[in-house]
């Protein structure tokens, strides 16, 4: 079997997030780029399954949509064990732009399991997995918290409202990724380091779409009120200003 | 034309979510000057669907099927786009949960219709279609334009005010055949708690960080939701820790949510965390250092050792209450 992961590119989680232009592009400065934190959990599960040989995985491959400007996550996620890379050069405007460049990859490929973060920790547009499914007619499994292979079959627990559910899902399929799939994100060794810069990042020309939607600006969160400080010793000062005064209890 | 809202229901019964969702269809039809359809999947009685029309829609569809019992993301959203095209439908609502978003961005690709997801409030306008969006993980809000004919909404859960508004209603009931999609996911096991608050579901929400520093104290925490009629959460590296179990975690990359009250106890309110709460009314902190960034997003705080504090908070709730 042969995965695919679809990676996005983030600031790093941590980041002062600031616009420019009018509020109407993020500031690049001074950012730190990483992979979405779950696409790093999602490659991660993807190469455990790949050491252990009993699950029969014979690559793990990772996909970018994006400007050369990504390639340094790229090669993050090759030397975190990644055996190749596509990167589909073009700058998308939209989740439908991402997930049409995807379709071609994984429809040229041989890709027996496709993994997506649930989001990307930049526009929090949860699209893209499922856009891909769609696109390629695919089955879907959302909201993925563990992946495992037995016996050649791939057998997957999802969240539910108040509970899990167990599948076994026929392949190919594009899987959802969300917390849990993977304990820590695996971290680049300097062998890994050394090795990817000698795997291919394999460049694949953008074919033509549309946006559907499209980003006119950003603002930041209005900022909330002072905190109002209740002595400790009297914390039924508390109780009285959430029912009288914010009138929640 | 018509705004068309998917009312999900749980073993048959409509929760708080899904008039959430009516109002906000309801609502929106208005300021579009267009009609409010639900759609129902699976078996509801018919005076459960007839409590949408409390909420302002006019017209609903309760569509029943053999293979609709298990969610399947291909069934049902052919199912919904083509009831969509049937309603010509314009806009297109959904939660914002785990089913929403597994089915807007399928229904997006079928329809080429736009998507905003975890959206909070009415458009600013609908011609050209504007709204706001989370982003950044809630260090943002993004304004978006929807440019095709149909557009998809996912509401965040527990952001938009039921609106009670009697209507008179006529329910279709349809049959689903010719939906089979091939071979699925097939569902093995489920394993489900009942009679618990569901996180999402709650108003009050309780949350504990490793400043309560083991699994043993969170007693008073339990005690404290119990009293307020809420869930319970915590930090990532309580559950990491194994203290709590994961489907409390909350932040960035655990759930996101946005009670009316969210009470942070022992959390420092890193980033992360804040993604996932900075959607509540109301954040109270109580932590022993008074320069933890939690401060920085409570409206309340209380300056202490939890371990002291809480006990007292307790008492005095249940004083509170009594009177
Ligand atoms: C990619 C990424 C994603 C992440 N996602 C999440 C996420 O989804 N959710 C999340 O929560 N974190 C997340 N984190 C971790 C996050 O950065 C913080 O490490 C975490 O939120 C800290 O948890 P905490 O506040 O419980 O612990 P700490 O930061 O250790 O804070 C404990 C707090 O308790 C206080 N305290 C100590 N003793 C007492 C006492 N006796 N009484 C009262 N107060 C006391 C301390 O003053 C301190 O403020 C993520 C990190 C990364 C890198």
């Amino acid at each position: 079997m042969n995965i695919l992961v679809c990676i996005s590119h983030v600031p790093d989680t941590t980041t002062k997030i600031k616009f420019t232009d009018n509020n109407t592009r993020l500031d690049v400065s001074g950012i730190q780029w990483v992979i979405n934190p779950w696409d790093e959990l999602s490659l991660t599960r993807a190469l455990e399954l790949k050491d252990d040989a009993s699950c029969g995985i014979n690559t793990v491959s990772v996909a970018h949509v994006g400007p050369v400007s990504a390639e340094p996550t790229i090669r993050k996620a090759l030397a975190i064990g990644a055996d190749n890379a596509y990167r589909v050069d073009t700058e998308p405007l939209d989740a439908y732009q991402v997930a049409a460049q995807l379709a071609q990859i994984v429809k040229a490929g041989a890709f027996d399991i496709i993994l997506c973060g649930i989001e990307s920790s930049d526009y929090n547009g949860s699209n893209v997995g499922g856009m891909l499914a769609e696109f390629l007619d695919l089955p879907s499994v959302s909201g993925i918290s563990k992946l495992e292979i037995k016996e050649g079959k791939v057998h997957i627990t999802r969240e539910i409202d108040g509970g899990k559910e167990m599948l076994i899902s026929p392949t190919p399929f594009v899987g959802i990724v969300q917390k849990g799939i993977a304990k820590e994100p695996r971290i680049a060794a300097m062998r890994g380091i050394m090795m990817a810069r000698k795997k291919p990042i394999q460049l694949v020309d953008a074919v033509q779409t549309e946006p559907l939607s499209e980003t006119l600006e950003f603002e930041p969160p209005k900022p909330r009120p002072a905190c109002k400080f209740v002595d400790p010793d009297q914390p039924g000062k508390l109780i009285e200003l959430l029912q009288n005064e914010a009138k929640v209890i | 034309m018509s705004v068309l809202v998917y009312t999900e229901n749980w073993n048959g019964k409509f929760k708080k979510l899904s008039f959430e969702l009516a109002s906000y269809a309801s609502e929106l039809a208005e300021m579009a000057g267009i009609e409010p359809v639900a759609v129902s999947i699976g078996k509801v009685e018919q005076d459960e669907l007839m409590k949408l029309a409390g909420y302002g829609i006019k017209k609903i569809i309760s569509v029943e099927g053999e293979n609709l019992d298990k969610f399947d993301t291909r069934t049902y959203s052919r199912l919904i786009s083509d009831q969509a095209k049937n309603e010509s439908a314009t806009i297109i609502v959904l939660a914002d949960n785990n089913r929403g978003k597994a089915l807007a961005p399928r229904i997006s690709v079928r329809l080429q219709a736009a998507v905003a997801s975890g959206v909070t409030g009415l458009p600013e306008q609908t011609e050209p279609f504007r709204i706001k969006k989370r982003a950044f993980s809630g260090n943002a809000f993004a304004t978006l334009e929807l440019k095709t004919v149909v557009k998809i909404l996912t509401l965040t859960q527990n952001s938009f005010d039921l609106r009670e508004k009697s209507v008179e209603a006529s329910i279709e009931k349809q049959t689903a055949e010719n939906y089979d999609t091939g071979p699925g996911p097939e569902i093995q096991d489920v394993q489900i708690q009942t009679g618990k608050l569901l996180l999402a579901d709650a108003e009050i929400v309780v949350s504990g960080g490793r400043g309560m520093k083991s699994a043993d104290n969170w007693g008073p925490i339990l005690e404290l939701a119990q009293l307020l009629n809420g869930a319970t959460a915590c930090s990532r590296p309580v559950s990491d820790e194994g203290w709590r179990p994961h489907e409390e975690h909350t932040g960035q990359t655990g759930k996101v949510i946005a009670p009316n009250l969210y009470i942070a106890i022992g959390i420092s309110g890193a980033t992360q965390h804040l993604a996932g709460i900075s959607g509540s009314k109301y954040i109270v902190a109580i932590n022993n250092d008074k320069d933890a960034p939690i401060f920085d997003a409570a409206q309340y705080g209380i300056v202490g050792d939890a371990a002291k504090v809480l006990p007292k908070l307790v008492e005095a709730l249940k004083v509170a209450g009594n009177s």
